[in-house]
């Protein structure tokens, strides 16, 4: 067991530092420089631009060479600084994310856990129920195969613009002031809807597709055969098979977490949800080298996080496994 | 069912964690819609600075709801509105004397005096702080007593000078004086000013000002801003601020909204400043930048030929739907139209005419040399020139497709490229573009800052802002100075020079005047009325940066609310 989560915790040390490097590369590389364009948008006097590009690029630190920003970035990362969003000046990035961060994941875990959750229940369900597997069938490819981006316009325009039944921009109302009343809860909520289903729908019709071949699998496999041809009940039978075919959708979810994240970033946007995707894009627009390496931090850190879950979830679902590592 | 019921657990948690996000609950918990002004079309990311001093990102409104200039400026009137100042001259060659009104005081009740005046200018000598411009031509600045600040100058910026005194906010000392050079560059929250309104709260997506009790304009200048509350949203996409001005949500949208025309005629109870073409104001020119050191484009000839092959009219007309206004050649918004020299124009102006443009192509020996059916350079080099606006800015795209199928229709190869927004700014401040659109210079109290913006001197390797074209002439930059150093209010003598410097320009045509972009303003009569109009209330009908100074207070001053509270 100790052996299993040291190797484990190696690999995903690694893991972090080369994501981390590139995330701190990716944004540099990129044409332009973010104090030039800030510096285009001020109003100045004749002579000041040169003053304040002196300025900024000092106090972001982008005067010094780029071995020396790097090992920067290191030594503030581990003292838990992000530094100062460019774009949002002089707003410290940690601060900008933790405001985003809570609607992004009241966005994503619930998506996330119930488009899995009922996906691969109905998907179950589903299987060799001629007309349900009939309907299943083509409804979840279509689902699954919908570009996350796509579907939200789809509901934004239909939900929000044509009935005009739910809102299409905004974590909440702007009348509304944050306060604890139910009024606000619920703005929150109509707020939180539209964005939450759009990914919620993509992520059922994917699970549901691939839990409905698994069990079909599953059932013809020899043990199910044996099972039935013991005079046990369907119920049962469909009970271990359902039990198996879970384990393959459990990888497949460590799997895509990287995609549905990115799927949320993207929903984000179109909805206006005040979350990180919204900041992500704006970060790139804007080319705030902190603001995005920040975010992308979270991202990258969120994913590890759920891949580790993931990985001891593993260790409790599979016997296989568990047995295993108590053997050795 | 125990893994259900694990699952459901989960999800009741995170739902309960979503309405636990809420921060400290503010004082009211809705803004009542009779007392509240929406607006948009300012912020274009959350709002992170209270500071006066960051004049590119501060919140909608912290300059002009909340700190003030000595002077307003109305650019429709061409008048200086002593605001804090009551009274500010020239009282030697190289003196200007600031006379503060008696009794104003900041929102926390400590007096406004010259001490303030006196450490805002000196500010301009702290790093960072955009206007250390200043005091290349002030000598001092000292208080005499508590209503007078006397400025000594080395040199008479008069220009420059007079776009400080209703540009810049005065700060309080008593507040800022102990700050240390990053606190005086920080986000400044909790912002004390001596304006009409203060800060109540905000989020990721809007900025909420409140009105505040004892405003000194109430009773100095008689105004008195009818919204309680205003309520400034984070630009969205265009389709959102639409949506929310057409339901009555937004009541003023200063977004660029395509299309709007259809609207205002359509009657949907969306109005514009004015009823009929060009609907909106102007509030600066789009410019065509040449890079002028670049053959073909360093040839004045090639230059003018090119401006009299572009159709604007099909720019004006079709890709913008008539809400902007075709520019004249001089560039000069129509508040500076006095000073245009209508006689320079006749004789040096361009205007659409491609049959002129390939005459004069053909005279100066652009021909087609090796027969692919483009013009070529005079030594027989293909000509193949760039135009480029920032990816994603959809009308500028739309407009330079006009401008490149204009320039291919006399027979110049011009393509169009769209990169990213810094993509685009580094190859215009470094010289490595072709053609570019540009649009920096907004309406100001003077034309020097436009004939600053083509003329500016010296060429560096960089051109942060100015004169992306890179043109040298000396004797221009000469006028530009002298300009700079004339009374704001000696008309005749500013008429002389800009005369000369059209005379100029038009010759040699370094920067390409094409339309005047709109003051976009749209609003909407369903809670408030009275709204600026050409044939209503004279003000500038925007919450933009750098525009609540030009006469906005007077905008909230006149607004009526439609339903009595």
């Amino acid at each position: 067991m100790r052996r299993y989560f040291a190797r484990k915790f190696l690999f995903y040390a690694v893991t972090f530092v080369v994501a981390v490097s590139i995330d701190w590369l990716i944004p540099r590389l990129a044409p332009g420089d973010p104090v030039r364009s800030m510096v285009s948008r001020m109003s100045l006097q004749p002579g000041d631009a040169e003053n304040m590009m002196g300025y900024f690029m000092g106090a972001f630190g982008l005067d010094q060479p780029a071995p020396q920003q790097y090992l920067n970035f290191w030594v503030a990362l581990l003292h838990g600084d992000l530094g100062i969003s460019v774009w949002l000046f002089p707003q410290p990035v940690t601060q900008v994310i933790m405001g985003a961060l809570p609607y992004t994941l009241a966005l994503l875990i619930p998506s996330v856990l119930l488009a899995f959750w009922a996906g691969n229940k109905f998907g179950a369900y589903a299987a060799r129920r001629k007309w349900l597997d009939g309907a299943v069938l083509p409804v979840g490819y279509i689902l699954t195969a919908t570009p996350y981006m796509w579907l939200a316009i789809l509901l934004a325009w239909l939900l929000g613009t044509v009935f005009q039944v739910f809102p299409i921009a905004a974590g909440y109302g702007f009348n509304l002031a944050p306060a604890p009343t139910l009024q606000f809860a619920g703005s929150l909520v109509w707020h939180w809807f539209l964005p939450f289903l759009s990914l919620f729908l993509v992520g059922f019709g994917g699970w549901a597709i691939g839990m409905r071949n698994l069990i079909i699998y599953e059932l013809d496999a020899d043990y199910s055969r044996y099972l039935g041809s013991l005079g046990a009940p369907g119920k049962l039978v469909r009970k271990y098979a359902y039990r198996n075919a879970l384990l393959p959708q459990l990888t497949g979810l460590a799997l895509s977490l990287g995609v549905i994240v990115a799927g949320a970033l993207v929903t984000e946007v179109v909805f206006s949800y005040p979350g990180l995707g919204w900041y992500s894009y704006q970060a790139i627009v804007n080319q705030d080298y902190f603001l995005l390496q920040g975010i992308f931090l979270f991202v990258i850190i969120g994913v590890l996080v759920a891949n580790f879950i993931i990985d001891i979830a593993y260790v409790i679902v599979d016997p296989r496994v568990r047995l295993g590592m108590e053997a050795s | 069912m125990s893994n259900r019921t694990r699952l459901v657990g989960l999800i009741a948690g995170t739902a309960l964690a979503i309405t636990t996000v809420a921060p400290a609950a503010a004082q009211p918990t809705e803004y009542p819609r009779n007392e509240t002004l929406y607006t948009s079309g300012t912020q274009w990311g959350p709002p992170g600075s209270w500071n006066p001093i960051q004049d590119w990102g501060y919140a909608m409104g912290t300059l002009g709801l909340v700190y003030e200039p000595l002077f307003n400026y109305d650019p429709l009137t061409n008048e200086y509105i002593p605001w804090l100042a009551e009274s500010g001259e020239w009282t030697g060659d190289l003196e200007y004397t600031i006379t503060l009104r008696d009794g104003i005081t900041w929102a926390d009740g400590a007096p406004l005096t010259a001490a303030d005046v006196v450490f805002t200018i000196g500010l301009g000598q702290r790093p960072g702080v955009p206007y250390s411009g200043l005091w290349d031509f002030i000598e001092s600045v000292d208080a005499e007593g508590d209503l007078t600040a006397i400025v000594t100058f080395s040199e008479p910026q008069h220009a420059e000078w007079s776009n400080f005194l209703y540009n810049r906010a005065i700060l309080p000392t008593h507040l800022w004086g102990e700050r240390s050079d990053d606190e005086i560059m920080g986000a400044n929250e909790n912002p004390v000013g001596s304006g009409p309104y203060q800060y109540l709260t905000h989020d990721q997506g809007r900025m909420v000002w409140e009105k505040r009790d004892g405003w000194w304009g109430t009773e100095a200048l008689g105004l008195d801003p009818k919204p309680t509350y205003i309520v400034d949203i984070v630009n969205g996409s265009n389709n959102v601020a639409l949506g929310l001005v057409l339901q009555g949500g937004l009541d003023m949208s200063n977004n660029f909204l395509p299309g709007v025309a259809t609207l205002v005629d359509g009657g949907y109870g969306i109005s514009t400043f004015y009823p009929e073409p060009p609907y909106m104001m102007s509030s600066n020119t789009a410019w065509l930048a040449t890079n002028n050191t670049k053959p073909p484009l360093d040839d004045p000839t090639f230059r003018k030929a090119l401006a009299t092959s572009i159709d604007t009219d099909t720019i004006v007309n079709v890709v913008y739907g008539n809400i902007v206004k075709k520019a004249s050649p001089t560039g000069l918004l129509p508040p500076w139209e006095m000073y245009v020299d209508q006689a320079v124009v006749d004789e040096l102006g361009f205007s659409y005419d491609p049959a002129a443009a390939a005459t004069m192509l053909d005279e100066a020996g652009y021909v087609d040399a090796d027969g692919d059916g483009w013009r070529d350079n005079l030594d027989g080099s293909p000509i193949a020139l760039e135009i480029i606006v920032p990816n994603g800015w959809t009308d500028w795209m739309e407009s330079i497709r006009v401008i490149s199928e204009s320039a291919k229709a006399v027979g110049i190869n011009v393509e169009t490229a769209f990169p990213d927004y810094g993509a685009r700014t580094e190859a215009i401040q470094n010289g490595t573009f072709d053609l570019a659109i540009v649009n920096d210079k907004q309406l100001s109290n003077t034309p020097w800052t436009y004939y600053q913006y083509i003329f500016r001197l010296p060429i560096e390797e960089v051109m942060s802002n100015e004169n992306y074209g890179r043109y040298e002439n000396e004797e221009a930059w000469a006028l530009v100075q002298e300009l700079s150093q004339t009374p704001v209010d000696d008309t005749e003598t500013i008429k002389a020079i800009t005369s000369q410097l059209q005379a100029i320009h038009l010759a040699d045509l370094p920067l390409t005047p094409l339309w005047y972009n709109g003051m976009w303003s749209q609003v909407s009569d369903a809670v408030w009325t009275n709204w600026p109009s050409a044939d209503g209330n004279q003000y500038l009908p925007t919450t933009w940066r750098g525009f609540w100074q030009m006469g906005g207070i007077r905008m909230l001053d006149a607004l009526e609310p439609v339903v009595a509270e």
